[in-house]
């Protein structure tokens, strides 16, 4: 405050001074804060007793919510960057089942197969961006495109190569055990396990707010998204800026797709099966604008949160899971609500 | 004879068989605003998306400090320190102030091995910027959107006057906007000038033109009918100009209801601009 003290800054009186709070009620995640609450509170009371309040629980739903906060995160980077990317549910099939032919088949360790899978998973990433921005099409019919593509390649593939649909037996292929305990291996807190994509799933979400708010690639990110000609007339690099963040979406699928593959000790050619559209909606109750050019990592984050609970809140609350359908509709629908209003009168606040 | 800043010299553009822009000379000095007038395809555009590289002529010469140039995008032209400022602005309204200012050119700081974005930095430059033109904003981290539409050219202006723009080249700055925004922004021009910078300032409206400008270059389909200093031209004599003979009838008619208002305006606003201008003269020494 040394700058205030030799140069006294003349008060302007339209100036209201923007408190802690206020500054707090601005941030796009805060919608979704006040929306994990509310789904938190509504599960404690429907589901207190059935387990949902117990460490127990607590895995159960973080478990739910890291998959799909892993995604939520990367896909809020590139939706902020004012793009879709639809490709991430059949990049999860794809990048988990070329990891398990190399290793299964071909005899690569896996973590040589899983690293290999990761190269091919970015440079399907960047091919999508390359497309989006060579045919300007909405990347939404771009990976639309590629969502049919990868996953009838996966099917496809395997089917030629394996005969089967679903490979197993992972445990016993060499590199196993070093995989398992980098990305499936359990934290044990009282009488649960926490299973460690949690922690991936914080260090992915630090990382992208890190990105977003504290670098210049985080501010090249908004302002493509808010206009991309502007940001390009300014000498933002566009192109190069959105093959990377396709790029990322496809490094969080892979990430997603070698955590279940080990987790679960087999690869499947369906899996990830409509987590593209899962994803998006975290992101939105996130906070995170459809149309580009404002969002949060930690809302993302929380998307995920009310997702993974809405779901596990369910099963513990014993609903019979014909209905699950409905009440995670019914839910998105309130958590969207309460996102909107609470930003609404943040920005009434703030003005 | 003072060395003009910028200058073009029998400047044409053909777009096919289509002539843009034929034989137009101008020039501009630092320190100086030069108008350039015109109505609705007259050629402005053209001659502006030249000068600011996005456009190069099909004949003529194109003279930056004495020299010869030419340049192959904005980006190029902006290296030599001729900055454009388009009417849509170049301004992300869900981003804060400070955020748009240094998009695409961020302040960076080291940290351990990391560049971090410097908030602090561009916060307070941002701030002290806009200040050094006379504009006091509330908040360097409140969005461009919260701002009204005089404001945001002065954030655009005072972005390309920070990073060294020695020609300003403003493309309809005041066009959309209401009378007091206008007078913001043209106060803000004549700011510029004060601080050395050679200003283009395009505009259709006679009345803002003559409130800051030196010279006045006026364009007619595609052709120039001269540059004229202050003197030289009357307020009168520059819309009979810039509008066709026959539309002059009309317009006259059409005139006499709001140039009254629009005179005086001009006036207060000519001595509200002085004010201004000798207090900052005066605050420098």
């Amino acid at each position: 405050m040394a700058a205030q003290t030799t140069t006294p800054r003349t008060q302007d009186d339209r100036l209201v001074e923007a408190g802690f709070l206020k500054r707090m009620l601005s941030r796009p995640e805060l919608g979704a804060l006040g929306g994990a609450v509310l789904v938190w509170v509504f599960f404690a009371l429907v589901a207190g007793d059935r387990g949902f309040l117990t460490i127990r629980g607590a895995a159960s739903y973080l478990e739910v919510s890291s998959h799909l906060g892993i995604l939520a995160v990367a896909v809020a980077l590139l939706m902020i960057g004012g793009e879709f990317d639809l490709s991430i549910g059949s990049m999860i099939g794809w990048a988990g089942m070329v990891m398990a032919i190399l290793a299964s088949q071909w005899g690569v360790p896996l973590y040589i197969g899983a690293i290999l899978s990761l190269v091919i998973a970015m440079g399907v990433g960047a091919l999508n961006g390359y497309m989006v921005l060579r045919t300007k099409l909405p990347s939404f019919i771009i990976t639309l495109a590629s969502l049919f593509v990868l996953r009838g390649l996966t099917i496809g593939l395997t089917r030629t190569l394996t005969g089967v649909t679903n490979i197993g037996g992972m445990a016993d292929l060499p590199g196993y055990e070093l995989m398992r305990v980098i990305f499936a291996s359990d934290i044990p807190i009282g009488e649960a396990n926490f299973p460690i994509s949690i922690i991936w799933w914080f260090a992915v979400a630090a990382i992208g707010t890190w990105v977003l708010i504290r670098t210049k690639v985080g501010n090249w990110i908004f302002g493509t998204g808010g206009d991309q000609n502007a940001a390009r007339n300014v000498g933002v690099p566009v192109a190069k800026l959105k093959i990377g963040l396709f790029m990322t979406t496809a490094f969080a699928a892979w990430l997603v797709a070698v955590i279940q593959v080990i987790g679960s000790k087999s690869a499947n050619v369906l899996r990830g099966e409509q987590q593209e559209f899962t994803a998006i909606i975290a992101t939105v109750i996130g906070g995170t604008l459809l149309t580009g050019g404002y969002g949060s990592a930690v809302g993302a984050l929380l998307g995920a949160l009310i997702f993974g609970m809405t779901k596990q809140g369910i099963v513990f609350w014993g609903i019979d899971s014909d209905w699950f359908q409905v009440f995670l509709g019914v839910t998105l629908i309130i958590a969207v609500l309460v996102n909107n209003y609470i930003r609404k009168r943040a920005e009434e606040a703030r003005q | 004879m003072k060395q003009s800043m910028l200058e073009v010299r029998n400047i044409s553009k053909y777009f096919g068989n289509v002539v843009a822009l034929s034989d137009v000379s101008m020039n501009v000095h630092k320190g100086e605003v030069m108008c350039l007038l015109g109505d609705n395809g007259a050629g402005k555009s053209t001659l502006i998306k030249i000068l600011s590289g996005v456009h190069r002529s099909s004949e003529g010469q194109y003279l930056f400090e004495g020299k010869d140039v030419s340049f192959t995008s904005p980006r190029h032209a902006l290296d030599h320190g001729i900055a454009t400022v388009y009417q849509d602005l170049a301004m992300i309204p869900l981003m804060s102030i400070a955020r748009n200012f240094f998009l695409g050119s961020e302040p960076i700081k080291k940290v351990g091995p990391f560049n971090m974005f410097d908030r602090k930095f561009a916060d307070d430059a941002a701030r002290e910027e806009m200040r050094k033109m006379g504009i006091d904003i509330r908040d360097p981290s409140q969005p461009v959107g919260t701002l009204s539409g005089g404001e945001r050219q002065s954030v655009a202006i005072a972005r390309a006057v920070y990073f060294g723009a020695k020609v300003l080249i403003l493309d309809e700055p005041t066009a959309a906007l209401g009378v007091k925004q206008a007078g913001t922004v043209l106060r803000y021009i004549a700011q510029s000038r004060a601080r050395g910078i050679a200003v283009i300032f395009i505009t259709h409206n006679p009345h803002h033109a003559y409130a800051v400008g030196d010279r006045f270059t006026i364009l007619k389909r595609g052709r120039t009918l001269g540059t004229f200093t202050k003197d030289e031209l009357p307020r009168e004599e520059m819309v009979r100009m810039m509008s066709g003979q026959d539309e002059l009838e009309a317009l006259t008619h059409e005139l006499v209801e709001f140039q009254h208002t629009d005179e005086l305006y001009a006036e207060s606003q000519m001595a509200e601009i002085d004010q201004q201008l000798s207090s900052t003269l005066s605050k420098m020494e």
